[in-house]
């Protein structure tokens, strides 16, 4: 197991330096630069200015150097928010969107897997199909959409919370900023959840838990959700790690301090090591979350096995 | 394919018509009704958006500078109450005392007096604003310093109210549809037509072209999607021409793996065997015989990357990355309606009502399409 987690790690090593490679000559060949302001600066000034950050070297020396920094865990300077390194600004931010990210996955998961349990065991009656008619909304409304409306009405109309900011990661705020984010999840999360689970619903091995006279509670939650939960779990590998690293949207419009923001930012001041640092930031939850993902078939389904 | 049902029938000479696939599909789609309320409510969309403009009397970038903000409403602007006090204010801007105003329907008649000459040049400040027109300069007293102005009250309607400029929200929101639409609809066929000459010619050239060519695919799954499209937006500027093909050449991916998985199969099969064994050549072998083979997986995904492309471009508009002023996308108007959300409402409900009513109904579509063409997949 360790080995195979290792051999997994190791082999992510080149995905992640084609990544990198790819991202940074990409950046670096838009036109603009980062320190471009409608009044240009003096000549001399961007030529100082330019030495400081290295951008005077060749492209492929600072190619080089960056990969050095890299290497040793640092992600440089900021171009745009002058006195802060990536590494700062990463430390402050992630953990907000981790916060935010994981609590809405842990309720995309929750009240997802309840709403798509239900909806199978009642197939094509009422309640089937008002979870799903809900998970189609779910899906189809943008969550730009969502955000401003649920502020509009929990917000601004009823004033129960508070309509952005965030106010050191009071209770408060947070509820609108995870519910936006978990509301496109949970939807997909029940479409999965009843697909699978009426599927598994028919199969041999839950025939045949009933026939032993299992209870219902067991014979649904151990026996049929266990093995209906693999699809789910593949879905929420990617998912969890675009929801972790923080949503553009949710961030800009409840006035998050999450890292989401930096990528649209970044690449528009031609923040080079801040689109970067987001590149590789995202490219490792990736990386981390599918393993994870092949790990945790392992444990649900006893027929995966890693040596 | 759609020659079987032009062939001849030999029983008899009776006419028995082949059914196609197509056919198939036809019925089985109208018999879905999801999917044709959803047509229909698509097609109302659409007509509302290229036809309403023209119907309706603002222009999407006039500006009513009397009228910013002001709520959705059946009734005409100016109200009653506000006619007196407008008239009021505007005529003490030429420097005379109000003595009595009377609105009687759509007229209004003020008596002036002032303790120098009156200028009858001063219904200009009326015609000038947006409540009044046609003003004039009656009943002028031989010593010139009273008189009676009459002007007629414009009748505006702002059926979705106006935004923090003054412009008439519907009109904006069915531009910002076509420009939507439009957008959605290009950018899906740029991306239908790379994923589809790219998958077949991958395909069905097969060895290490495919190779090659699917690798190319597979480094830019990997690659932060919206990162491609803002250096894209960057490269090109915010030129809403370009923004489709931006778009478009980004979401080619999934066509092409899905193209290149139905050639893969169609490759093997005789009668590309005999096309090729009758010395047709590659192209014609691929348009001939590829392509058209692949077009129902290729039609189901196209009505399921409209509603991408629409959300895609809105998201870049949200962004102000998209759309420039003065023209505007229903992403533009929702990313403004949600910073007017406390106050102004109407600015985030209507754009949200057209884009979500038109995802819905492409989704529903999308999904019909789906049933009716591969009805093993429901």
């Amino acid at each position: 197991m360790a080995r195979y987690i290792l051999g997994r790690l190791l082999s992510a090593i080149p995905t992640l330096f084609l990544i990198v490679t790819i991202s940074f000559f990409l950046i670096r060949i838009a036109p603009g630069g980062p320190f471009d302001l409608e009044r240009p600066l003096e000549a001399k000034v961007m030529e100082n200015l330019a030495r400081i950050y290295q951008l005077d070297k060749p492209l492929w020396q600072q190619y080089l150097l960056y990969l050095k920094s890299l290497a040793s865990g640092d992600f440089g300077p900021s171009f745009y928010f002058r006195d802060f390194t990536i590494n700062e600004l990463f430390a402050e931010g992630l953990p907000i969107s981790i916060q935010l990210g994981s609590s809405a996955l842990v309720l995309a998961l929750i009240v997802g897997g309840a709403m798509g349990v239900l909806a199978a065991l009642r197939q094509n009656r009422p309640a089937d199909y008002s979870i799903m008619a809900a998970a189609t909304i779910g899906v189809t409304i943008p969550n730009f959409v969502v955000a401003p409306l649920l502020t509009l009405l929990l917000g601004v109309w009823l004033g129960w919370l508070p309509v952005g900011g965030w106010n050191n990661g009071a209770a408060r705020n947070m509820i609108l900023p995870i519910v936006t984010l978990a509301l496109p999840q949970i939807a997909v999360v029940a479409r999965l959840t009843r697909g699978s689970m009426i599927e598994a619903l028919r199969s041999n091995h839950v025939r045949t838990a009933r026939a032993y006279g299992l209870s219902g509670y067991s014979v649904v939650v151990v026996h049929a959700l266990r093995g209906a939960l693999l699809p789910v779990v593949s879905y929420l590998g990617p998912a969890a790690a675009a929801l972790l690293t923080g949503s553009v949207v949710v961030e800009t419009i409840f006035g998050i301090p999450g890292i989401g923001r930096y990528f649209v930012q970044g690449a528009l001041n031609r923040d080079y090591t801040l689109v970067m640092g987001t590149v590789v930031v995202v490219a490792v939850f990736v990386i981390v979350f599918n393993l994870i993902v092949d790990l945790v078939y392992a444990l649900l389904d006893p027929r995966v096995r890693y040596d | 394919m759609a020659t079987i049902d032009q062939m001849p029938a030999t029983d008899n000479g009776n006419a028995v018509r082949g059914r196609s696939l197509w056919d198939d599909a036809r019925d089985r789609l109208l018999a879905n009704k999801a999917a044709v309320a959803s047509m229909i409510l698509l097609a109302a969309v659409a007509i509302a958006c290229f036809l309403g403009p023209l119907v309706l009397p603002h222009p999407y970038d006039a500006v009513y500078r009397d009228f910013v903000k002001v709520p959705a409403s059946l009734e005409a602007y100016p109200r009653e109450d506000q006619i007196a006090p407008a008239l009021e204010s505007l005529l003490r801007r030429g420097r005379v005392t109000v003595d009595t105003v009377e609105v009687s329907g759509e007229r209004v008649t003020a008596r002036i007096s002032s303790s120098r000459d009156i200028d009858p040049r001063l219904v200009r400040y009326l015609d000038r604003s947006d409540l009044f027109r046609n003003g004039e300069v009656a009943d002028l007293a031989a010593d010139g310093k009273s008189a009676t102005v009459t002007a007629e009250v414009r009748r505006l309607h702002f059926f979705f109210g106006t935004d923090s400029n003054g412009r008439d929200l519907m009109t904006r929101t069915l531009i910002a549809g076509r420009v939507s639409l439009t957008i959605g609809l290009l950018a899906t066929l740029v991306a239908i037509s790379i994923g589809v000459i790219y998958g077949s010619v991958s395909g069905y050239l097969g060895g290490r072209v495919d190779l090659l060519m699917m690798r190319v695919v597979d480094v830019l799954y990997s690659l932060p999607f919206i990162f491609f499209v803002i250096l894209l937006v960057v490269f090109f500027g915010r030129n809403f021409i370009l923004m489709f093909i931006a778009v478009g050449a980004v979401e080619w991916l999934d066509m092409a793996r899905i193209v290149r998985g139905q050639t893969l199969s169609l490759k093997r099969q005789e009668f590309v065997q005999a096309a090729e064994a009758l010395g047709v050549d590659n192209a014609g072998v691929l348009k001939r015989h590829i392509i058209p083979n692949t077009l129902g997986p290729v039609v189901i995904y196209m009505t399921l990357l409209v509603p991408k492309v629409i959300l895609l471009e809105s998201f870049l508009s949200f962004l102000g990355l998209g759309v420039q002023e003065p023209l505007t996308s229903w992403g533009v108007l929702i990313s403004e309606g949600s910073r007017n959300v406390q106050g102004a409402a109407w600015m985030l409900i209507f754009p949200s009502i057209f884009l979500t009513s038109t995802l819905f109904a492409l989704n529903f579509i999308g999904d019909g399409l789906r049933d009716a063409l591969d009805p093993k997949d429901r």
